[in-house]
C-alpha cells in the first residue's frame, strides 16, 4: 500500500470513527432527556426553549410518583412475576432439556419436534385462548394468571439441549459406575458446568418478563394487580398533565432491567446472540 | 449401560413431565382452541355455533380487516429493512472501535432494546409532545412547523415505524457484531495489500461473509413486526385507533372490545399461518445458504 492511499484510508476512518460516536450520543439522547426532564420541577418541564440541564435538580417528581400513584404495588406484583417466571421457566426448560439431550426415551424426538415447531408459533395469536383458558381457572387478576403462559420458552429448552449436548458422555458414565442417581447426574455433574448458560438465560428470562406487555395487559383489569409495565400506562389521570412524574414512574420501571444489562453486560449479549442464533 | 432402561424412561418421564404438563395447558391447547373457535360465532368466552368458514369469508368483505392487514404491511415495509440497514451501519462502525470504548457505545445503542415497550412510549412520547416536547423545539428552530405526530393520520405509523426501530435495532446490531467478529482478519489485510477501497472490501468481503446473518436478522425483523401491537396501542391511546389498524390490535379489539371470539380468532389464524409460513421460508432458506456454504 502507498503511503498517500493509508494515509487516505486512515482520514476515512477517523471520520466514520467521528460519525458513530455523534451518532451513538443522539441515539441515546431520547433517554438522556427522559431522565433528565423526570429530575426538573413542573415550571422547568413546560419551559419554550431546551435546558439540557435541570436548573434545581429535585426529586419531587419521584417522589410524588411514589407516593400518590400504585406504583410500589406495581413494583410487587412486577417482581414476583418475573421472578416467578424465571425461576419456573428455566427449571422445567432444564429439566426437558437435560432428558432429551442425556437420556433415551419414547417420544423423544417427537418431543424435540414439537418444541422446535412451537418456536414458530406466534403467541400474540394465541391471546383470546389464554384469555378463555387463565378465566376459566379462575386467575384473571392474579399473579398466577399473568405468569402461565409467560412459562413456555421453547428456545431455553432448545439452548440447554445444545448445552448438555456437548458435555461428553464420559462425564456421564462415569457417575453412573460410581451408582450416583439420575438426579445426582444432572444437579451435581451437569448444572455446575453449565452455570454461565443458566445466569445468562435467567438474567434474560427475567428482563423479557419483565417487559411484557400485551398479556399482563390483558389479563389484568384491577389497577392494584397491574405489573408495572402496564401500569404506568393505564393511570394517566394520576398524573394529569404532569410529565415529569410520568416521566419518574417509566425511569422507575426500566431501572431493573437497565440496571441488570448493565452489570451483566456480557451474560445478556451472549444469551441473546444464543437464543437468537437457534433460529436459524 | 449399567441401568436398565426401564429407570432411565421412568427418570426421563419426570424430567419432562413439569415442562410437559405446562405446555400442554398454555401452549397446544390454546391453540387447537384458537382453530376450533375460528369455526364458531363464540363469544370471548362460552360456547358458539358451527358456522364453518363463515368468518374466513366475512374476512374477504371486512374493511376493518383489509385496513389492518395494510397497514401491518406498511408497518412492517417502514420497518424491516431500513431498520436492518441502520443496525448494519451502526455495527460496522461499532465494530471498529476497541475494547471498553467500543462497550459504552455499543451500550449506548443497545440500551433502548432492553427496555419495556411502556418506558419507551413515555419517552418518545414526550420527546415529540406537541406542545412541550424537545423535537418540536428543533423543528421550530430549523422553521419547519410543529407536527401532531401521533394525531395525525399520515405521520401516525412512519413515526411509530421510527420509535420501534430505535427500540429493537440494538438486538440486530448485536447480531450482525458477532458475524462481523466471525470474519477472520487476514482476509480484510490481503484486501489492504491488494489496495483495495473501502466500499470494494465492503463489498466483495464484509457483505456476502455476512450474508447468513443478514438474511437471519430480516427474517426475525419479520416476524417481530408482522405482531406489532404493544407500539401501535400505546401511541393511540387518546387518539383514534380505528385509523391505525393493524392485525393484532383487530383480534383485540374484535376479542375484548367487541366480544367477537369465534371472528377474532379467524383473524389470529389468519395471522398465526402467515407467521408459521415466513418462518419455513425462512428455515429452507437457511439450510439453503447452508448447504451452498459448504
Amino acid at each position: 500500500m502507498n503511503a498517500m492511499a493509508a494515509q487516505r484510508w486512515n482520514l476515512w476512518g477517523g471520520i466514520i470513527t467521528a460519525l458513530t460516536l455523534v451518532w451513538a450520543i443522539l441515539w441515546a439522547f431520547p433517554l438522556y432527556w427522559g431522565v433528565i426532564s423526570s429530575l426538573k420541577p413542573d415550571d422547568e418541564v413546560v419551559r419554550p426553549y431546551i435546558e439540557l440541564w435541570p436548573e434545581t435538580p429535585t426529586l419531587e417528581n419521584y417522589i410524588d410518583a411514589l407516593t400518590t400513584t400504585q406504583i410500589g404495588t406495581w413494583y410487587i406484583n412486577s417482581v414476583v412475576v418475573a421472578v416467578g417466571v424465571t425461576v419456573i421457566t428455566i427449571f422445567i426448560s432444564m429439566l426437558c432439556g437435560y432428558a432429551i439431550s442425556q437420556l433415551r426415551f419414547p417420544g423423544r424426538i417427537a418431543l424435540w419436534w414439537l418444541i422446535l415447531a412451537s418456536f414458530m408459533v406466534p403467541t400474540s395469536a394465541l391471546i383470546i385462548n389464554h384469555f378463555v383458558l387463565v378465566a376459566n381457572l379462575g386467575l384473571l387478576n392474579s399473579w398466577a394468571g399473568i405468569m402461565l403462559p409467560q412459562l413456555i420458552h421453547p428456545v431455553i429448552v432448545i439452548v440447554y439441549k445444545q448445552f448438555f449436548d456437548q458435555v461428553p458422555k464420559d462425564f456421564r458414565e462415569a457417575a453412573v459406575m460410581d451408582n450416583a442417581s439420575e438426579f445426582g447426574i444432572l444437579f451435581k455433574v451437569y448444572m455446575p458446568m453449565n452455570w454461565g448458560v443458566t445466569t445468562a438465560l435467567s438474567i434474560v428470562c427475567f428482563i423479557w418478563t419483565w417487559n411484557a406487555f400485551l398479556w399482563p395487559f390483558l389479563s389484568v383489569t384491577r389497577t392494584e394487580m397491574m405489573t408495572i409495565t402496564v401500569g404506568i400506562t393505564q393511570v394517566n389521570d394520576a398524573f394529569g398533565v404532569y410529565y415529569a412524574r410520568q416521566l419518574s414512574a417509566a425511569v422507575l420501571a426500566g431501572l431493573p432491567v437497565a440496571l441488570a444489562y448493565l452489570f451483566f453486560q456480557r451474560r445478556v449479549t451472549e444469551a441473546i446472540t444464543l437464543s437468537a442464533g437457534i433460529k436459524g | 449401560m449399567l441401568r436398565n432402561s426401564r429407570t432411565e424412561r421412568l427418570v426421563a418421564l419426570v424430567l419432562v413431565a413439569p415442562f410437559l404438563a405446562i405446555y400442554l395447558l398454555a401452549f397446544v391447547y390454546p391453540t387447537v382452541q384458537m382453530f376450533r373457535i375460528s369455526f364458531t360465532d363464540a363469544p370471548l368466552i362460552g360456547e358458539g355455533r358451527w358456522v364453518g368458514f363463515d368468518n374466513y369469508l366475512r374476512l374477504d368483505n371486512d374493511p376493518m380487516f383489509r385496513r389492518a392487514v395494510w397497514n401491518t404491511a406498511y408497518f412492517v415495509l417502514m420497518t424491516v429493512v431500513p431498520g436492518t440497514l441502520i443496525a448494519l451501519l451502526v455495527a460496522l462502525g461499532v465494530s471498529r472501535l476497541k475494547g471498553r470504548f467500543q462497550a459504552i457505545v455499543l451500550a449506548l445503542f443497545f440500551l433502548p432494546y432492553i427496555l419495556p415497550v411502556s418506558v419507551v412510549y413515555l419517552i418518545w412520547d414526550w420527546t415529540l409532545n406537541f406542545q412541550f416536547g424537545i423535537a418540536m423545539h428543533v423543528l421550530d428552530w430549523l422553521g419547519i412547523s410543529r407536527v401532531p405526530v401521533f394525531k395525525s393520520r399520515v405521520w401516525f405509523l412512519p413515526a411509530v415505524a421510527g420509535v420501534t426501530i430505535w427500540w429493537t435495532a440494538g438486538f440486530s446490531i448485536l447480531l450482525f457484531l458477532a458475524g462481523l467478529r466471525s470474519i477472520p482478519a487476514e482476509i480484510y489485510e490481503a484486501a489492504a495489500l491488494d489496495n483495495s477501497t473501502r466500499w470494494t472490501t465492503f463489498r466483495r468481503i464484509t457483505w456476502p461473509l455476512l450474508w447468513p446473518i443478514t438474511s437471519l436478522v430480516l427474517t426475525i425483523q419479520l416476524i417481530l413486526q408482522l405482531k406489532i401491537f404493544d407500539q401501535v396501542y400505546l401511541f393511540s391511546i387518546g387518539g383514534r385507533p380505528n385509523d391505525n389498524m393493524v392485525l393484532v390490535y383487530y383480534v383485540f379489539q374484535k376479542a375484548f372490545q367487541q366480544n367477537q371470539g369465534g371472528r377474532a380468532a379467524a383473524v389470529a389464524v389468519t395471522l398465526f399461518v402467515l407467521v408459521v409460513v415466513v418462518s419455513v421460508l425462512q428455515f429452507q432458506l437457511l439450510r439453503f445458504a447452508e448447504r451452498r456454504r459448504r
